[in-house]
């Protein structure tokens, strides 16, 4: 049984609360880092060789060293709590349950990067999350958490929980940024780095709720432990969560070394009784697409980077035999559809028209040129726009066809047959 | 519930409105918050109540106007009493989430994005939730309803009243 940490509160009565997480050890770490140098804190975090766990996997030690050195503008730390990627779910669990390790871990962060203000940006729709970990932010303040001169130590550090308004985009951190500032969530142009200029025009760190919960632990335990659960490049363990065709779908922790076979056959029970496995979306709907013969990948970030998808945020999308993989594109492509901020014109007018022929296909009406125009238009527009949003889309589009291509074949009525027009 | 074609706050909702602005470094970080409060208040966010809001933060209508259509979670018209949201993204999708949306619109006698005529349901479809493990699943004004099956959706039915 792989060590828990993460969840390892998660089954205990009110696990929400402040006195059920202090006894399990909750904010002794945060004495230990007051008691640090904040260089000190960071150098712990870059040798655990946690990564950042919302979807980019990009080393979180390293990031915060990025803000400027010396730098006397105020500093922010931000949240990221806008979970959003299909198939995503392990935040809402976090933010419900231990809603402590995070605020814990943000007074660490915070301090690592001499940040005094944080925001936690949670979408609109987690009407309970944003109620518990309010309660909690509550109660830390009550206890002398939060606020001024944190136990002592002469470091101030408040917490504002702000609420989006539903749009995928802001889930993008320089979107969210944007969003928070009160604007329509529109990425912006990189550089600068949001460590450089991020929220407000200040040096900002965005990190995902499951990165900073995994800070406390990393400080109590020592990076060295943390390394020591993971891949050489990768420490720790992490949420996956997983839905579709499981017999058990849920939250599981597992280290980040996990097959996604024994994901799905171990801890979720395998396939619904008298199906079999056709395909699975290892890391979010953004994810390119595995066949059933190719799930003898490790989880970590790099293993899934070989193997020609990607971890993102984790989120395993199991399809069996049943499912039509042109119609899950076609919801997909929706989603794509709907979601482009409309910014930059390859995503706008491509995500447009991608949903239409994937429609299109699944209606039967398809034409024998489209699979290739949407392979096409995907690869040209891959890489040409602000963020990462576009990008996330041709993940599917092009792994979908390309690996399932005779299934859309089949739909599209042959030369020879008239198509409806439309 | 407030008039959103004449929107005024009342003396405490405008301290909140200051103590929210106050927690940003730039006051205009309060937009969100205050545009949900507003919608709380006066029911929807009409072309009034973006005047009004902006007339708060010293922006212009059309910069609010850009903010509440950017988003879905601002109704532009008034909803229904309640309003019911499933999910037909991947996961969703995979277990069900169209039945589910077939069986609501013939339950409730309306096509997505419509209300019903007695004003008490909105149907809508919505992308991820986040809540995958219990799909198919919606949220039902504050609270998220998984697992669903036709006879559980009759059932949380009759209980929006």
């Amino acid at each position: 049984m792989a060590e828990k940490v993460f969840t390892r509160n998660f089954d205990r009565p009110n696990s929400h609360t402040l006195a059920v997480y202090r006894e399990t050890g909750g904010y002794t770490a945060l004495p230990k880092a007051l008691a640090m140098e904040p260089a000190a804190i960071t150098e712990e975090v870059k040798k655990s060789n946690l990564r950042g766990l919302g979807g980019a996997a990009f080393p979180t030690g390293m990031k915060w060293s990025f803000i400027p050195k010396g730098s006397t503008d105020p500093k922010y730390l931000v949240i990221n709590a806008d979970e959003g990627e299909p198939g995503t779910f392990k935040d809402r669990y976090l933010l419900e349950r231990d809603p402590h390790a995070l605020i814990e871990g943000m007074i660490i962060a915070a301090r690592a990067i001499d940040s005094h203000r944080g925001f936690v940006y949670i979408r609109g729709e987690y009407v309970q999350p944003w109620r518990v970990f309010s309660g909690a932010v509550k109660e830390a303040y009550e206890a002398g958490l939060l606020g001024q001169n944190i136990q002592g130590s002469g470091f101030d550090f408040d917490i504002v929980v702000h609420r989006g308004a539903g749009a995928y985009i802001c889930g993008e951190e320089t979107g969210l940024l944007s969003s928070l500032e009160g604007k329509k969530g529109w990425p912006k142009i990189k550089p600068p780095f949001p460590a450089v200029k991020g929220a407000f025009g200040h040096p900002t760190i965005v990190n995902n709720v499951e990165t900073i919960a995994a800070v406390p632990h990393i400080i109590n335990r020592g990076a060295a432990w943390f390394a020591g659960l993971g891949t050489k490049t990768q420490g720790g363990t992490r949420l996956y969560s997983v839905s579709g065709h499981v017999v058990k779908p849920g939250v599981v922790e597992a280290p980040v070394s996990v097959t996604l076979r024994s994901l799905i056959y171990d801890h979720c029970g395998g396939i619904r009784p008298g199906h079999r496995l056709k395909a699975v979306v290892p890391g979010g709907g953004s994810a390119p697409i595995l066949t059933a013969d190719e799930i003898d990948v490790t989880m970590d970030a790099d293993g899934l980077k070989a193997a020609g998808t990607m971890i993102g945020s984790a989120g395993v999308i199991v399809m069996d035999e049943t499912v039509s993989i042109p119609e899950a594109l076609m919801v997909l492509a929706r989603f794509y559809a709907h979601e482009s901020c409309g910014q930059c014109t390859p995503c706008r007018e491509s995500t447009g028209w991608i949903y239409k022929m994937s429609e299109r296909i699944v209606e039967g009406k398809g034409r024998k040129e489209d699979l290739d125009t949407i392979v096409d238009v995907s690869k040209r527009g891959a890489g040409t726009t602000i963020c990462a949003f576009y990008d996330g889309a041709v993940g599917p589009y092009v792994s979908y066809i390309e690996k399932f291509r005779e299934e859309f074949e089949a739909l599209i009525p042959r030369d020879n047959e008239p198509t409806c027009p439309s | 519930m407030a008039d959103a074609r004449r929107p005024e706050f009342n003396s405490d909702q405008l301290a909140e409105v200051r103590r929210l602005q106050g927690l940003y470094p730039d006051k205009r970080g309060a937009l969100l918050p205050v545009l949900r409060l507003a919608q709380e208040t006066f029911g929807y966010v009409s072309l009034e109540v973006e005047e009004y809001v902006a007339g708060l933060f010293d922006l212009s209508a059309a910069h609010v106007h850009e903010v509440v259509t950017f988003y879905t979670l601002f109704f532009q018209q008034p909803p229904g009493r309640h309003v019911v949201s499933v999910c037909h993204n991947l996961s969703c999708h995979l277990m069900g989430s169209k039945a589910i949306v077939q069986h609501l619109s013939q339950r409730l006698g309306v096509a997505v994005g419509e209300t019903t005529a007695d004003g008490r349901v909105t149907l809508l479809t919505v992308e991820c939730l986040c809540a995958c493990e219990q799909a198919p699943m919606m949220q039902v004004d504050d609270r998220y309803e998984g697992l669903l099956t036709p006879e559980k959706v009759d059932h949380i039915l009759e209980g929006l009243r």
